[in-house]
């Protein structure tokens, strides 16, 4: 019984069944496409498996998702819900790519550099939410909301400057400079056959291990957990809840900018103009759902979303619409978000017959 | 002089074609916000709606049909929205999220399905859209002919504006859906139904997000693609915060919002001010307006809360 209890009571569980939903409703819609469900997976599944550059693809794919997805399941630990992270991610981006192109550096110092404004820019994107929300008492959703999309129209501004844009028209900046990349050394590339394999998978699981250390082994960490989990208690108990929000804030959105800094630096090495929002920030939702805001969680959904995406973008090969993707993940994110009653339906079900 | 009161009368015409989708959205948003259901899934809904109305128009050839159909269709992910957050209890953000991406996701897809594997549909003959008013009335580019040459559902929003007044302040049903966002619990302890008032509330949202989106393919432009309506639904919900939640303010900040893109359109064309930097006011304005102005009070006590019935 108590087994059977666990089960039920594991976010896994319910993360499995609300993906496994996904896919059925995914294919509901593919056979209204006319296209047939097992063509369309198994080309989804063949193209992440099929070959071990594919799997090389599928971790540059999840590295940025890694690193949203754990800016945003950081927040949820603490309390906050950063719905920012789209626009975190994109200063962090912007900002990385900025300054690969604009400066000349030996590597050394070049790369560290962006890597480490791409963070501060996203940190800061988001301590600002995080005054108003402390100051004026401003919801941190609405804000966040408003930055994304300012942050969205300053890229396309800044892409558009004559001192990064791409010389000859195009809809880019210029490439950044080889000393500010992220990329493997030449003879791994070549050895991985993938001309984009990078550090970022690195950074980002090396990311997720200092914040599960610090979520989970530090003061700072019970803190900031003590705050989200009760503001008023941990007031009570002497934590100053308006510093607690700020570093969980500023940490949350630094990380969402490292996403964007590896996406610049390790996967494209320029920005396009957006004519849409890129959605990293809103996949890191959905990665921090399925990963149960747990830092290790989130690895293992990133690689997850990954895939879907890398794979997602090969369906059109097969004829089938690569928004499939979307329909599945949208799914899933409904599924947990609902699960929360059915948890509370079994647990008074199996109390029930534990009393009888 | 001449030039001047052209460009007078280009800007307000632009202002009153950039409206319309907005302040349909926002005044669904103030419904359902107001009986307090946060929904950040309009961006999400009006994508469905842009979609399905350039279908609808596309195999109907009826404008008015198929600005209806696109309207039930933000209904339908308005029920989704509501299914989740009212009897489900699920986190109304996350909830909207979903929706944000079920939406856009589906329209492309079944775009595609449909279209040959298109992501935009074909360009509609100007008689399958919504019909102008004033067409012919004025002379050819007069002021008047620049000012009015818009469809005639702009107008009709402003009406649907003041009926949505009406409903919030003058009926029975305005007043329980503005007290079941403030103290649900006391609603129901005086035989509201809370559940049922918010489903209705969502459900209305959708619609009218639905409609706004057809806005855009049945009059503005002739067609759906992807990225009809970026930010729109965000610029609504941030109409929404900007005119304290009531429909009164939405069309006030929708206006205001309206003439920024339509500032947009016009310096585009002479390439004077970057059009990012115009499109990022509305963004901003509603931030200061929330620092400056609006403070904390404004947002409905129950936003966002989880409601459990009792019994």
């Amino acid at each position: 019984m108590n087994k059977k209890k666990s089960i039920l009571d594991s976010n896994v569980f319910y993360t499995m069944i609300a993906i496994v939903v996904g896919f059925i409703i995914g294919a509901v819609f593919l056979m209204i496409a006319g296209i047939s469900p097992a063509v369309a997976y198994g080309k989804l599944i063949s193209s992440v498996f099929g070959k071990p550059k594919y799997l090389i693809w599928t971790l540059i794919y999840a590295s940025p998702l890694i690193f949203t997805g754990l800016s945003v399941a950081f927040s949820f630990r603490t309390g906050v819900f950063n719905i920012g992270a789209e626009g975190q991610f994109v200063v962090g981006a912007l900002t990385a790519c900025s300054l690969g192109i604009l400066l000349d550096l030996p590597a050394w110092i070049h790369v560290p550099l962006c890597v480490i404004a791409a963070a501060l820019a996203g940190g800061i994107w988001s301590l600002i939410v995080g005054i108003l929300k402390v100051k004026r008492g401003i919801h941190e959703v609405l804000s966040f909301i408003m930055f994304n999309w300012i942050a969205f129209y300053l890229s396309n501004y800044v892409v558009n400057l004559e001192v990064i844009h791409k010389e000859g028209g195009g809809e880019a900046t210029k490439d950044v400079l080889a000393s500010s990349r992220l990329l493997f050394p030449e003879s791994l590339r070549t050895l991985l056959d993938c001309s984009a394999a990078n550090w970022g998978i690195v950074l980002a699981v090396a990311a997720a291990v200092l914040i599960w250390v610090i979520i989970e082994k530090t003061t700072l960490g019970y803190k900031l957990k003590a705050v989200g989990f009760n503001s008023s208690g941990a007031l009570y108990a002497g934590i100053n809840a308006d510093a607690s929000v700020l570093t969980a804030l500023g940490i949350s959105g630094a990380l969402a900018g490292l996403g964007g800094a590896v996406q610049i630096l390790g996967m494209s090495g320029r920005l396009s103009q957006f004519a849409g929002q890129e959605g990293f920030g809103f996949e890191g939702i959905t990665v921090a759902l399925i990963g149960s805001s747990s830092p290790i969680g989130c690895i293992f959904a990133g690689l997850f979303y990954g895939a879907m995406k890398y794979g997602g973008s090969k369906l059109s090969i097969v004829k089938a619409p690569s928004e499939v993707v979307d329909i599945i993940m949208g799914c899933v994110i409904l599924f947990i978000a609902i699960s929360q009653i059915f948890r509370v339906l079994f647990g008074s079900i199996l109390k029930k017959k534990e009393g009888n | 002089m001449d030039v001047i009161i052209k460009n007078l009368g280009l800007l307000i015409n632009a202002t009153l074609i950039a409206t319309p989708p907005l302040l349909l959205a926002a005044l669904g948003s103030c419904f359902s916000e107001r009986s307090g259901v946060v929904n950040i899934g309009i961006e999400g809904m009006m994508t469905i709606g842009a979609f399905t109305g350039a279908v609808m128009g596309l195999t109907t050839g009826n404008g008015w049909l198929a600005f209806f159909c696109a309207g039930l269709a933000g209904a339908l992910f308005g029920l989704i929205h509501a299914i989740a957050c009212v009897s489900f209890h699920a986190d109304q953000t996350i909830a909207g999220t979903a929706i944000n991406f079920l939406g856009p996701g589906l329209a492309v897809f079944l775009c595609k399905a449909m279209f040959n594997n298109s992501s935009d549909t074909p360009a509609m003959d100007p008689s399958c859209k919504l019909p102008k008013l004033f067409e012919g009335v004025f002379p050819a580019g007069s002021f008047w002919s620049n000012v009015l040459n818009v469809y005639s559902v702009a107008y009709l929003v402003f009406v649907l504006a003041f009926v949505c007044w009406f409903v919030f302040y003058k009926t029975r049903f305005g007043s329980h859906l503005r007290a079941v966002g403030e103290h649900p619990e006391a609603c129901e302890s005086l035989g509201i139904d809370v559940y049922r008032v918010r489903y209705i509330c969502v459900i209305l949202s959708g619609f009218l997000a639905g409609l706004g989106g057809a806005f855009v393919t049945l009059a503005t432009i002739n067609q759906f693609r992807p990225s009809v309506i970026v930010g729109q639904g965000f610029i609504a919900i941030a109409a929404v915060i900007f005119g304290k939640f009531s429909p009164e303010g939405a069309v006030k900040a929708c206006l205001l919002f309206g003439l920024c893109s339509g500032i947009k359109t016009l310096a585009g064309q002479s390439n004077t001010i970057s059009p990012n930097l115009i499109s990022m006011i509305p963004y901003i304005v509603t931030i200061l307006a929330l620092v400056l102005f609006v403070g904390k009070a404004h947002t409905p006590a129950a936003n966002g809360k989880i409601f459990v019935k009792s019994k």
